[in-house]
């Protein structure tokens, strides 16, 4: 059944996934238009087409596609974080792995009960399984091109040397991704990083934009993720519902096959209806979970992205401060002071032009944070009711339909 | 009415009646129902040469026999007659009308035999004078007092009466008074509420002009069952339900009353019901089960949610079974029945307790009946019943089916209700440490209508139990009972075939003592065979008999478990519709807030 699941995805070559759920429109920039037009999934992989077009000469080609996979986004991604200049600037998150997790759980399961279910409720509950399926693919392959997306309208890091060898290069980049150490590297920088939180909690804060800044987001990026891992739970049970009302229509179906009484087009009607409302309730949770949960989830991960850059700018100024303590030291020793003015010179440079950039990118943040909650939201609140009074019809044919009987 | 000479007009009660009627209405709930219905005794009918119809027979014999009298329906009349009477008066002041109640009651009165002498008693309806009036048209006055409501109890659960082919609780009234004025004019009719503008014809008493059904006792409570006629309602009061009566039927001493009753007499009453030779074959709804967990929960006095809604369930369960119970033509003619409604204090069903030893015994023959029916099988002379017991089974099978999916809905609902819950309060969080304040103020918004949607998540929860989940569960008990019927008739078979066989041993006996010549011990075998003849005779009948019942039974139920089954369907249908309607209400609501956000 696996087998069967996985060979359908991958005969799954759809055309542009339709669902923008998060961000604004970013392709405005025709210099360089990015975009996954095609997908395949084999087994746990998930290849990416990336699509460019471009105008700009840097590049070898005007219009080129690659095959991708997720560690190669990850590779990008943290080539982005590791470069010294783009210290200033929120880098846009990683997309997250694709996670096939949910759908693979359920696949199993259905397999289990498959005897105790008649064969329409089988095929149904398979149907239902593909379409999340489908609903997880289309899902990842959108936070990818978004990814990409963000990066090429950006004004600086589209112009990333790494970020054109990921658009370009022809063969594999395997032998670009990290390796056993550097993975270690990436786990110790981890540490490193929440030690920084710390730092970035203790340390006093020259400037009162950058102080509301830090509290706001601290305290934003704790509330968003309790509000995803909840939402998540939300729509987990819509979904749960939608599963429930398929057994319920097939059980009807079933009673009603062998009933001679004249209760049998009562039953009828019900399980016919069930079966209608399964479909809404199933939309329901789907639109829900693109819009609200995915919404929130992918500015958790921005704010992550802007703590970062907090914390950059954090240790920037740590140094600053240390090296106008060796400066002072250095005076009194009366040794290496110029070395000492340079560097301190040095450090206040970086410092000042860090906090310019990330003021700059911090502005820009809440208002794309606030425009992108703004659009979900209208979206979110629409389909709730364009929902209900699918459901409402629905019902209401039904309860007419039996009370004229 | 008029018609059979043999009919006397029975006596008319009003004269020694109080007013309960006025009291309910004045106080709208009184309890103790005094006795309108004085016939209530219908053996009072004794005194007009006309015996109490119990036999179940009657009820659904379609003939109007006029042996077989409806005493209901006199006394009935007359009764409802009083009743009315009470709605007239008690419009406009509540007492004065006491007083009115004079006991200028009506020619009956003066035959009324000991029986009809209540305790306390003073008036008669002015009503009566208006009829006697040739002036006053029987109907036209009493149109006006037919909107009076019905004396309201405060009770959870009113099934209203229906006028349904003019059927309903105004037929009562008008038919009584359209019998009596009829009666006196020599001539015998009904009108109901909805026909009484139709002309007058002469027809049988027992007839009613909408020309339906022939109004023959058994079937007149049937019709009045059906519609209404008794409504039985249970208040909510944790292990001491009270169950609260309202009818307009003439074998209940009173209109409305309550009484207290445990749980264990309504398992009590069940047992009664069961064990009765006259009902088998008669698909008796059987009661909620017991709970050990549940009742131990409340009666350590926890007050949590889930105990509340314990209670809730068992209360609605009760009410349900006492509905059926009284819905049913033969059941509610039950003694026992009436009892359990009427009487004040019943003695304590102890033999309904697991541990006792009346339980034990039925555990042993619960046993041994499963033994013999899979030893003995019965020849079927009639596929009918085979088939039918096949469907019987299928059904159930799926309902429990059904009912673990339904379950199972319940619960993700439930679920659902508190994660969204959960969900709404960590979205008020972040809307409260949200610094654009348009966003705030929309994610503040969102909070709250996720909370609504909690609540809304919440009562369709409740819907999906009480109204869904709890008529599979009924129609599971109900099934089982409708096996418990075959099982009978299949028992009788048994019987019959037992006595049939013992009969054939008798007469070989005889046979051989006839040969072997033993004068004196023959006498005694003859008597043996006789009694065993008569019994044969006897068992066969009684197996017939129930086959019919049987029949007639499940083909009742098929009707009645089609009609549940819509009406509940349609109440859930309907609740889901609201509730979605409220949904796209909420949303709305928020739209623009969340288009206000810049």
């Amino acid at each position: 059944m696996i087998a069967e699941v996985a060979g359908f995805i991958e005969s799954w070559m759809g055309g542009k996934s339709e669902l923008r759920s998060v961000s604004v429109d970013l392709n405005n920039d025709t210099a360089l238009l990015i975009d996954i037009p095609d997908a395949l999934c084999e087994r746990d992989k998930v290849k990416f087409t990336v699509h460019t077009k471009t105008t700009l000469t840097s590049f070898q080609k005007p219009d080129f596609s690659v095959p991708r996979q997720h560690e190669d986004f990850i590779w990008l991604h943290d080539a982005l974080v590791e470069t010294e200049d783009y210290a200033g600037l929120i880098i846009p998150p990683a997309p997250p792995k694709p996670d096939f997790e949910s759908p693979r759980d359920k696949m199993h399961k259905l397999g289990e009960g498959e005897s105790t279910m008649t064969k329409e409720e089988y095929t149904k509950m398979k149907q239902e399984l593909e379409a999340e399926y489908l609903a997880v693919f289309k899902k990842t392959v959108q936070v990818h091109e978004v990814f990409l997306q963000r990066l090429s309208s950006h004004p600086v890091l589209s112009k990333d040397r790494n970020f054109q060898i990921f658009l370009e290069y022809d063969q594999d980049l395997s032998v670009r991704r990290k390796n056993a150490k550097e993975m270690f590297g990436g786990f110790f920088k981890n540490m490193v990083k929440s030690a920084d939180e710390v730092l970035i909690s203790g340390i006093k804060e020259v400037d009162d934009f950058f102080e509301q800044e830090k509290t706001f987001l601290l305290d934003y990026y704790s509330k968003i993720k309790d509000s995803t891992a909840k939402a998540e739970k939300m729509t987990r049970s819509h979904k749960n519902i939608a599963d429930d009302y398929i057994h319920i229509s097939a059980t009807l179906n079933s009673l009603c096959a062998e009933d001679s009484t004249p209760n049998k087009k009562n039953l009828e009607k019900l399980s016919d209806l069930f079966e209608r409302l399964r479909k809404v309730e199933g939309r329901v949770a789907s639109d829900q979970e693109l819009k609200l949960t995915e919404l929130l989830r992918y500015y958790m991960r921005d704010i992550q992205a802007a703590k970062d850059l907090l914390y950059r700018r954090a240790r920037a100024l740590v140094d600053y401060e240390n090296s106008n303590k060796a400066l002072d030291k250095a005076r009194l020793k009366s040794k290496d002071i110029p070395q000492a003015e340079e560097h301190q010179r040095q450090c206040l440079q970086k410092f000042d032009k860090l906090s310019e950039s990330a003021k700059k990118e911090l502005t820009s943040f809440k208002g794309r944070r606030v425009v992108a909650f703004r659009k979900n939201l209208i979206e979110m609140a629409e389909l709730e009711i364009k929902h209900a009074k699918n459901n409402v019809a629905l019902l209401q044919g039904c309860v007419d339909l039996l009370k004229n009987n | 009415m008029a018609s059979s000479a043999d009919r006397n007009p029975p006596p008319f009660p009003a004269s020694e009646e109080p007013q309960p009627e006025l009291s309910d209405m004045a106080e709208g709930d009184s309890d103790e129902g005094e006795d309108i219905f004085v016939s209530n005794s219908h053996p009072a009918s004794v005194s007009r040469g006309v015996s109490q119809p119990e036999e179940p027979a009657d009820l659904f014999s379609e003939e109007a026999t006029t042996t077989a009298k409806p005493n209901g329906v006199h006394s009935d009349d007359d009764d409802l007659f009083a009743e009315a009477q009470a709605d007239l008066s008690s419009d406009p002041s509540s007492d004065s009308t006491r007083k009115d109640l004079s006991s200028s009651s009506g020619p009956p009165s003066a035959r009324s035999p000991a029986a009809l002498q209540p305790t306390s008693l003073e008036q008669v309806p002015p009503l009566t004078k208006l009829l006697r009036n040739p002036q006053t048209p029987a109907g036209n006055h009493l149109h006006r007092h037919l909107r009076l409501p019905v004396p309201i109890c405060h009770v959870l659960f009113l099934f209203k009466p229906k006028c349904l082919n003019c059927f309903g609780f105004r037929f009562c009234i008008n038919v009584a008074l359209c019998v009596a004025a009829g009666r006196r004019r020599g001539q015998g009719y009904f009108r109901c509420g909805c026909c009484c503008h139709q002309p007058r014809e002469s027809r049988r008493w027992d007839e009613c002009i909408c020309g339906l059904q022939s109004i023959h006792q058994g079937v007149y409570f049937k019709a009045l069952m059906f519609n209404s006629g008794c409504e039985v309602l249970c208040s909510h009061s944790p292990s001491f339900p009270r169950v609260l009566l309202q009818t307009s039927l003439p074998m209940f001493k009173s209109k409305a009353f309550t009484a207290r009753r445990r749980f264990s007499d309504f398992l009590g009453l069940y047992e009664k019901l069961s064990a009765k030779q006259s009902l088998h074959g008669c698909i008796i709804p059987p009661p909620p089960e017991k709970s050990v967990v549940g009742m131990t929960k409340v009666k350590v006095g926890m007050d949590d949610p889930s105990s509340v809604e314990f209670v809730e369930k068992r209360r609605a369960a009760l009410e349900r079974y006492l509905q059926r119970i009284v819905s049913h033509p033969l059941l509610l003619q039950d003694p026992d029945v009436r009892e359990f409604l009427e009487r004040d204090d019943l003695p304590r069903a102890v033999n309904t307790q697991a541990l006792s030893g009346a339980g034990f015994l039925k555990m042993i023959t619960k046993a041994s009946d499963a033994v013999s029916k899979m030893t003995i099988k019965m020849n079927e002379s009639d596929t009918w019943f085979e088939d039918k017991f096949q469907e019987v089974d299928m059904e159930e099978q799926q309902l429990r089916k059904l009912h673990a999916v339904v379950d199972s809905l319940v619960n993700h609902r439930k679920e659902l209700c508190m994660n969204t819950a959960v969900f709404a309060k960590s979205m008020a969080m972040l809307g409260n440490s949200e610094d654009n304040t348009a966003l705030s103020r929309a994610l503040s918004q969102l909070a709250e209508v996720e909370d609504k949607m909690e609540q809304l998540h919440q009562e369709q929860a409740g819907s999906d139990f009480f109204i869904f989940a709890e008529l599979l569960a009924d129609y599971i008990r109900l099934l089982g009972a409708v096996r418990g019927c075959f099982d009978q008739r299949v028992r009788a078979w048994q019987r019959w075939q037992e006595a049939q066989s013992t009969l054939q041993k008798k007469r070989e006996a005889e046979a051989k003592l006839l040969w072997a010549n033993k004068p004196d011990k023959l006498q005694q075998a003859k008597e043996e065979i006789a009694e065993w003849e008569a019994k044969v005779t006897q068992y066969e009948r009684d197996f017939d008999r129930i086959g019919m019942t049987v029949r007639k039974e499940v083909l009742r139920f098929e009707k009645e478990k089609a009609k549940d089954f819509k009406s509940q369907i349609i109440k859930y249908l309907e609740a889901m519709l609201q509730s979605q309607q409220r949904l796209i209400k909420f949303w709305e609501a928020f739209l623009p807030e969340a288009k206000a956000i810049a």
